[in-house]
């Protein structure tokens, strides 16, 4: 059995997209997870009143407290008393007020205790909310019968568990065609529809054993396979990682992603890792206490912490894999327009401290890079145009790709990195120096940076260039070293 | 303190008789069910030859746990017959089996409503606290009142005696059910019906065959105290050696409820977890069945 295993997770390993570059083939996946739709810039208020039509789920003033005089307690907390001060009554979850849009992952993250695993059961109503609404699509979820809640369940929420939950006693395709059972499907369909959900996450030859018989991976796919059996728009995973081992852990993090690309569920992830919070979430919710202390993307998280909570909770994040391009970019200075003649272009170059130039059409369409030696060959033989001497870019990166693929180029980029957007428009430059410094902590990292030592000034270069006019132009600067 | 009595022995007498005389035909018709039941049963027993029925018992042994069990059964199925308690035997096994059935149709639903309710589980502790503590022979006194002397008194006063490990363990066994896998059941939207007997009674079953089991034997060691009420069986046979001092009688008859006990505990809980018994008839016969489905 468990060379067989060991030959699955194997073989699943090699499937994992891994396209770019060789040094971190896994990490990737940011770039797929950015669709059109997504605006990482754009964190709504807590709370927000505005409709959105593209809401999935929806929660607001959620509070949820055990204890005696639960509602005494949640009117306690609104007045102001602090949790810890509640005697009798536990809050686990104060005030919560969030929107899931259709389509995307959205992670709470937060230590134990801090709620969020109370918080992904009152979202299909395993806990029932104290106080607050949630709507699913629409439909009031609290308040509603208990029929009605399990209707919806049914048809439009789902849950993978921490500890897979699967029933011991059904082989592994009766387990994934349990949700599809309860909704009275017939046999011969319902089995056939698990088959097929089973090969989508590549333990088809395992339909017939029981789920003992698999590892914990293996196992947790097939709560996967039983989740998206029910064929809910909406999954709820508590934790669905956090039982393996980080290889498997990443390895199903990677599927999960590949899977979310094809089918677009509505994801809200709960987990206590940052990297996988980071990885993972569209959005990230961070919880502390019971409260949710910031709602954002996962650079929002990282460049711009609400507290000193959230600062130090990030501090330990890998930033090289979740920062991108785009985060760190600068304006790029050092353009000539395509139609420019040579002059202008080494004009630009001398103000910019520079030995090339990127070359940019219309709608700054990057076209290539011009050196300053070329430029100057052409002034010497009146030539007024640059098209004889674009090369190609050596080095372009998408706004996409995260710091840890831009090492690479950006060593072997004579110029500060370019970043084209997805129709090849030049974007921003990225200088080593911004890279390196966009690794450490603080929230400086992304902002412009100035050199230490300016070089000289040209003016000062150009006259002493000129009395000695002897030693000849061509030994003015090595063009070779930018920078 | 002269004078001075809590007459909860009054009180007890007059409740018995009170409801002696206002249920009256209810009782009787509960001992004529009672008595008909086991008396029907064991006098089908007896019909069956005797060899044919230890072959039978014997086969059922292979077939839940081994064939060793079998053998061990044949043989001491085979002294019973050969002491000559035979007939007293089947009738105890006659009232242990009935007895047992009805303590386990009660049992069990009481059990899941005690794990699913905390007030039902608080009232019910006690009073199975009570009933398992209280000295078996007291209760004849009520039940033979109520029921005269024979089958009926002992089956009732062993299904109260014999009850508390079936709620008990059903109870334990389903508050024992992983919550993520009753959640993972509310989850997809399963109603507690489906819950109950999708997810925790399958999942309790081993907890709840232990209480069978324990139920089971609870039931035979009561068999000598019905013996005392007057229901024929092995029970009745020890009675009377002890009356009469008649040590050969006793032996024989004490022997055959041992043999009883050991075939119905090794039976019962191989019945409850099939996966520990590989060399079982059943497992087995699953097992080719499952190779032959697979190749």
């Amino acid at each position: 059995m468990s060379t067989a295993q060991s030959r699955h997770a194997y073989g699943n390993a090699k499937r994992a997209p891994s396209p770019g570059s060789a040094t971190c083939d896994t990490y990737d996946v940011h770039a797929r997870l950015v669709g059109p739709d997504r605006n990482p810039k754009a964190p709504r208020p807590r709370g927000s009143q505005e409709p959105v039509t593209d809401t999935a789920l929806r929660a607001d003033g959620l509070y949820k407290v055990f204890g005696r005089n639960p509602h005494d307690a949640v009117r306690r907390l609104r007045a102001g008393t602090p949790r810890d001060e509640l005697d009798g009554a536990t809050a686990a979850v104060i005030d919560a007020s969030f929107e899931v849009r259709r389509g995307e992952i959205f992670v709470v993250m937060g230590l134990s205790g801090s709620g969020k695993s109370t918080l992904i059961r009152t979202l299909n109503g395993l806990q029932p909310a104290t106080e607050g609404t949630i709507t699913i699509h629409g439909e009031q979820l609290t308040g509603a019968t208990a029929a009605r809640v399990r209707e919806i369940r049914r048809e439009r929420i789902s849950m993978v568990f921490q500890h897979f939950a699967l029933l011991p006693h059904r082989t592994v395709v009766d387990n994934v065609a349990y949700p599809l059972e309860l909704r009275g499907v017939p046999r011969a369909e319902r089995l056939a529809k698990a088959g097929e959900i089973l090969a989508l996450v590549g333990l088809d030859r395992w339909a017939d054993v029981p789920p003992s018989a698999l590892s914990g991976g293996m196992q947790q796919r097939v709560g996967i396979a039983r989740a998206l059996a029910a064929d809910t728009d909406i999954l709820l995973m508590d934790e669905a990682f956090s039982a393996l081992d980080p290889l498997i852990r990443r390895e199903m993090q990677e599927q999960l992603l590949e899977l979310q690309e094809s089918l677009q569920k509505t994801i809200v992830f709960i987990t206590h890792d940052l990297n996988e919070a980071m990885f993972l979430g569209d959005r990230i919710a961070v919880m502390r206490d019971g409260r949710i202390v910031q709602i954002g993307t996962p650079e929002d998280i990282l460049t711009d912490p609400a507290n000193d909570y959230v600062e130090q909770f990030v501090q330990d994040v890998d930033r090289a894999r979740v920062l991108t391009a785009s985060n760190v970019m600068e304006r790029p200075r050092l353009t000539v327009a395509e139609g420019a003649g040579p002059r202008t272009a080494l004009r630009t170059m001398r103000d910019g401290y520079s030995s090339a130039a990127y070359v940019v059409g219309r709608d700054r369409r990057l076209v290539g890079i011009v050196r300053d030696r070329d430029a100057m060959k052409l002034v010497r033989s009146g030539e007024s145009s640059l098209a004889g001497i674009v090369r190609p870019v050596p080095q372009s990166v998408s706004v996409d790709d995260v710091l840890m693929d831009l090492f690479v180029p950006a060593v072997e980029s004579p110029l500060p990195l370019a970043v084209t957007d997805d129709q090849g428009r030049l974007v921003g430059v990225i200088p080593r120096v911004t890279l390196l410094a966009a690794l450490g902590p603080g929230t400086t990292a992304t902002a412009e940076l100035t050199l230490p030592l300016p070089p000289v000034a040209t003016g000062e270069i150009d006259r002493l260039l000129a009395e000695s006019e002897a030693v000849g132009a061509a030994d003015a600067a090595d063009p070779e070293e930018v920078r | 303190m002269d004078g001075f009595r809590i007459p909860i022995g009054e009180w007890a007498d007059t409740a018995i008789r009170w409801l002696k005389d206002n249920l009256d035909s209810f009782l009787d018709a509960v001992g004529f069910v009672l008595r008909w039941l086991v008396e029907t049963l064991s006098d089908e027993l007896i019909a069956v030859p005797a060899l044919l029925l230890i072959a039978i018992l014997a086969a059922l042994g292979w077939f839940v746990r081994s064939w060793r069990f079998g053998i061990g059964s044949a043989l001491g199925l085979l002294l019973i017959l050969g002491m000559d308690q035979w007939e007293p035997a089947l009738q105890t096994l006659s009232l242990v089996l009935i007895a047992a059935v009805i303590a386990v149709v009660i049992a069990i639903p009481i059990g899941i409503l005690a794990a699913k309710n905390a007030t039902v589980s608080v009232i019910v502790r006690p009073v199975l606290d009570f009933m398992q503590t209280m000295p078996s022979f007291v209760y004849l006194i009520p039940t033979v009142l109520f029921f005269s002397i024979g089958f009926a008194p002992g089956v009732v006063s062993t299904i109260i005696f014999a009850l508390p490990p079936g709620i008990r363990l059903t109870e334990l066994g389903i508050r024992g059910v992983d919550p993520e896998k009753v959640e993972a059941g509310q989850a997809f939207g399963a109603t507690p019906g489906q819950v109950l007997r999708g997810i925790q009674l399958p999942l309790a079953g081993p907890t709840i065959m232990a209480g069978i089991n324990q139920v089971i034997m609870l039931a035979l060691s009561m068999a000598v105290v019905a013996g005392i009420a007057g229901a024929n069986g092995s029970g009745k046979e020890v009675v009377a050696a002890i009356s009469t001092l008649n040590i050969a009688q006793g032996v024989e008859a004490g022997l055959s409820i041992v043999v009883l006990a050991i075939y119905l505990d090794r039976l019962t809980s191989a019945l409850g977890a099939p996966a520990d018994y590989r060399h079982s008839l059943r497992s087995v016969i699953r097992r080719r069945r499952a190779a032959a489905s697979a190749a």
